[in-house]
């Protein structure tokens, strides 16, 4: 009998059906991995069974049985646990207090906190999820926090759990610890649901793959029964091209050179410490690196967002280092954000707005302070157009298109204006493999016509796929660069997590139960 | 690619969008109503008769329609200057201040140009009173763009340095002969005029051509927000800073500029009082105007946008002119009003309250309907 069924079900939004009378099985002890693009409907339908939304139709059983669930609450009580892709803590909390919160083990009103710990400390021993019990979780690395979720849920009776997205935030070793702890979940009798839109790791992870595509179920395989590429073609529907052919780089003159670069964070300690580097037109440096290790001070710093402490930075001979953000766009650098709803788009504004930001003020947009609607629009339907940004109209607002289109809007307005250096940060985060495909052909046609890029990404694979140089930062300083072609996953892994490969984070060991995954 | 699916958004009809964002401000006001009418009744009186008396004291004739505009025309000033405000993600809650500066200064300027021939002086006077405006809000806005303080407490607490600075200044070194503390009058070559004398046929009334000037504004207002840079930034900043900055806009710079132009128009609600209704200044301790704050509840009520700020002004305007009447009438106490303006401000905040009401009756209907034959 499958620990949980979803019969049927179906959701819709205004417009959309998100949810096609879906139907998932799930067994006791297994990993299926929901396998499909952004906007297949893999959320919904795990919100659905997490009670965060209510179906339009269909039924949902647990050990057999028809339940309704209403709320997380029903959920969790039903044994169905969530870990979102944004995690819920409470940062200035501890582990175990994060761990028992809404199921405080109490005593006359106080919480019992030395059950609380003993019980966190049994469930982290037991499934190998090493982490310690004290420590503020503000303090901990984006996977230990990760592992504080998958504890809340173990914690709370969960056997069922759900992970939305899980390796969207982590180092590749990280990912290799995840998937061995949760292969040590399932052993101990649990059941799993990976939601990803990443073909490698369902290969790796799944013991089942369905693949959804449109708010429907398109398929169902193995990772025996199949490879990435007809995994990708029932996903998008079409044959998609994974290694971009790319032809060797023919770097002309520098344009952008930073020296000795420091710069502070927002605590005032030094995130950048005496960085250098220069990048050509018509070449790609990519830098690799683990989250938090100065890339988005570097970045913020170049386009004018953050002033640096000491160091100079040029563009084509030009010293930017004190420039406004408004400035550096004049002198010609674009920026691609890591963050697109809070740095790359006002989602309240339209499309047509969001398209001249930045070119606001300028010809032939803007005339002494009045702005020109129609040459506005006018161009905002080109770049649309040249772009391939799926919308009915310009006068859409942003946050109605999808995260694909989005990028593809704010790459339409950088790369638009003809800059000489494009900064791409994370440009395909929690894109699909057709929105990757393109995203990753425009940046490397801009190199072809002479561009300065400088890309930074926590994506291995991508870092690898685009760059003609590598270079890996390590705590605000360079610690090792590399051609192309002379990179490989081991090395810049090494040099990611500071040369001590062992310990990708500084809190807790490797588990010993990861050993086996590892190659 | 799944993006397609988007394709079929429908474009919305006019009709329907005018409701979508009209709706609730109408809803509100007619719950406010129903809710003001149980509390009249509950108070052993009818609210036919009140409710009555009240649109007649508001809508009865020309000189009752020229009490309603009156009373509205500051409110639709100190509305267009929070509503301003607003877009820049801004709370001036301070604008009473900037209008009793506004006052003084057209107080001011009023008497030492009354020689000046009116088409030279009035527009002198305006001027003077939206730099005092716009003046009084500067330190406010500076403080913010620099250091972060919020221009809430800023705001507020130049309010009360606005109200007792000029309170001495109309007690003391401006006061009139006679020991009351206000302004002389001012000389009749500065008054705003009163509609009827620049419209023919027009029967007396209290409306001055301070009204013109608010329409004005209200257009000009709405003009500047949507094809201005200036209008662009504020609106850029205002939904989405760190993105705005990444665009090259001075989130500082469009602070300053923000809270000081809504400072200027909350200036100008000062002046059209004195210019157009009380000729002088009084000590706005004592019988402080309540504009500023009551502007608060018309930009809310008229959700930022400066053309319904002219309607929902003119709403406050008409239960205000109509209260005298309704208690005179019908023997309802006139605080009842205050009581329905809250219960107004209060539905308009609890907006999601109203919009999760409507989407629940909808999701109902749905479901007696069958989810499947929808969409």
């Amino acid at each position: 009998m499958p620990v949980l069924e979803l019969r049927e079900i179906t959701k819709i939004f205004p417009g959309v059906r998100a949810n096609d009378s879906v139907s998932l099985v799930l067994e006791r002890g297994e990993i299926v991995a929901l396998l499909g693009e952004n906007g297949a409907g893999k959320s919904t339908l795990m919100n659905v069974a997490y009670g965060l939304l209510a179906p339009d139709g269909g039924e949902i059983l647990v050990d057999g049985a028809p339940v309704r669930i209403r709320t997380p609450r029903d959920a969790i009580d039903l044994g169905i646990g969530m870990v979102h892709q944004h995690f819920m803590l409470v940062e200035p909390l501890s582990v175990t207090e994060n761990i028992i919160l809404g199921h405080e083990p109490s005593r006359f009103g106080i919480i019992d906190f030395a059950t609380a710990r003993a019980k966190v400390a049994e469930l982290s021993l037991r499934y190998g999820l090493k982490v310690d019990p004290d420590a503020r979780v503000a303090d901990l690395s984006v996977g230990m926090q990760q592992r504080v979720e998958i504890l809340k849920a173990l914690y709370q009776g969960a056997r069922i759990l759900i992970l939305d997205e899980p390796t969207a935030v982590l180092t590749p070793q990280e990912v290799r610890e995840l998937f061995s702890v949760v292969r040590s979940l399932v052993t101990e009798g649990l059941s799993v649901v990976l939601i990803t839109h990443k073909l490698d790791e369902v290969m790796i992870a799944a013991d089942r793959i369905v693949v959804m595509r449109d708010g429907r179920v398109v398929g169902e395989t193995t990772p025996t029964l199949t490879d990435q590429v007809g995994l990708a073609r029932m996903m998008v529907g079409r044959d998609v091209v994974f290694r971009i052919e790319k032809t060797p780089a023919a770097p002309t003159a520098t344009v952008l050179e930073v020296k000795d670069l420091v710069v502070f964070d927002e605590r005032k300690l030094e995130a950048l410490k005496s960085v250098s580097l220069t990048v050509r037109a018509g070449e790609i440096v990519g830098i690799a690196g683990v989250d938090g290790n100065g890339q988005r001070e570097l970045v913020e710093a170049i386009v004018g967002l953050r002033k640096p402490r000491s160091g100079v930075i040029t563009l084509r001979g030009k010293d930017i280092t004190h420039a406004t953000p408004r400035e550096t766009i004049a002198a010609g650098v674009s920026h691609v954000p890591e963050d697109r709803h809070r740095r790359g788009l006002v989602l309240e504004f339209d499309l047509a707005e969001n398209l001249v930001l930045g070119d606001h003020t300028s010809e032939p947009y803007a005339t002494a302070g009045v702005m020109h609607s129609r040459v506005i629009d006018e161009t905002a339907r080109k770049r649309v157009h040249d772009y391939d940004v799926r919308t009915p109209s310009v006068r859409v607002l942003a946050s109605n298109l999808s995260g694909g289109n989005q990028q593809k809007l704010v790459l339409a307005r950088e790369l638009g204006r003809d800059p000489d250096l494009l900064i791409a940060a994370q440009p395909t985060r929690g894109l699909d493999v057709g929105a990757i495909e393109f995203v990753h052909k425009r940046i490397l046609a801009e190199r072809d016509s002479g561009k300065a890029i400088l890309l930074v990404s926590m994506e291995l694979e991508e870092v690898m796929t685009l760059s003609d140089r590598i270079i890996v930062m390590y705590e605000g300083r360079i610690a090792a660069e590399f051609a192309a072609g002379e990179a490989d996953d081991e090395r810049l892994g090494y040099f990611m997590t500071g040369g001590k490969q062992a310990a990708a984070s500084p809190v807790a060991p490797v588990p010993a139960a990861n050993e086996g995954g590892r190659s | 690619m799944s993006e397609t699916r988007e394709l079929p958004v429908v474009t919305e009809a006019l009709w329907a969008r005018v409701l979508r964002t009209a709706g609730v401000p109408l809803l509100s006001v007619a719950l406010a109503m129903a809710i003001g009418s149980i509390i009249i009744v509950a108070t052993g009186h009818d609210p036919i008769l009140a409710f009555g008396a009240l649109f007649r004291g508001a809508f009865g004739g020309p000189m009752q329609i020229g009490w309603t505009i009156m009373r509205a025309t500051p409110l639709m000033f100190t509305g267009l200057a929070v509503a301003f405000g607003f877009r820049a993600n801004l709370f001036n809650i301070g604008a009473e201040g900037q209008l009793v500066l506004g006052s003084f200064a057209a107080a001011w300027f009023g008497l030492l140009l009354g020689g000046l021939p009116s088409i030279a002086s009035i527009p002198l006077i305006l001027v003077g009173s939206a730099l005092f405006g716009a003046a009084w809000a500067l330190i406010p806005a500076l403080l913010k763009a620099k250091v972060g303080a919020h221009e809430v407490i800023t705001t507020m607490m130049f309010s009360w340095i606005a109200l007792y600075l000029t309170s001495w200044l109309v007690s003391g070194p401006l006061m009139d002969k006679g020991g009351i503390p206000q302004t002389s009058m001012l000389p009749a070559s500065v008054w705003l005029v009163t509609l009827d004398k620049i419209i023919p046929g027009l029967p007396p009334v209290s409306a001055h051509i301070g009204f013109l000037l608010a329409l004005a504004l209200a257009a000009l207002v709405w003009w500047i927000l949507k094809s201005t840079t200036l209008g662009y930034q504020i609106r850029a900043v205002g939904f989405n800073p760190t993105a705005a900055e990444n665009g090259g806009i001075s989130i500082a710079r469009t602070t300053v500029w923000a809270l000081c132009i809504s400072g200027a128009l909350a200036g100008l609600a000062g002046a059209s009082e004195v210019l157009g209704v009380q000729h002088r200044m009084f000590d706005q301790v004592s019988a402080g105007s309540g504009f500023g704050f009551t502007g608060i509840a018309v930009a809310l009520l008229a959700k930022k946008n400066p053309i319904a700020v002219i309607f929902a002004a003119l709403l406050f305007g008409a239960l205000s002119a109509g209260a005298g009447t309704m208690q005179l009438e019908a023997d309802v106490p006139q605080k009842i009003i205050t009581i329905i303006q809250a219960l107004i401000i209060f539905f308009v905040g609890a907006e999601t309250i109203i919009t999760w009401l409507i989407k629940r009756r909808q999701k109902l209907a749905l479901e007696k309907k069958g989810a499947a034959d929808v969409v």
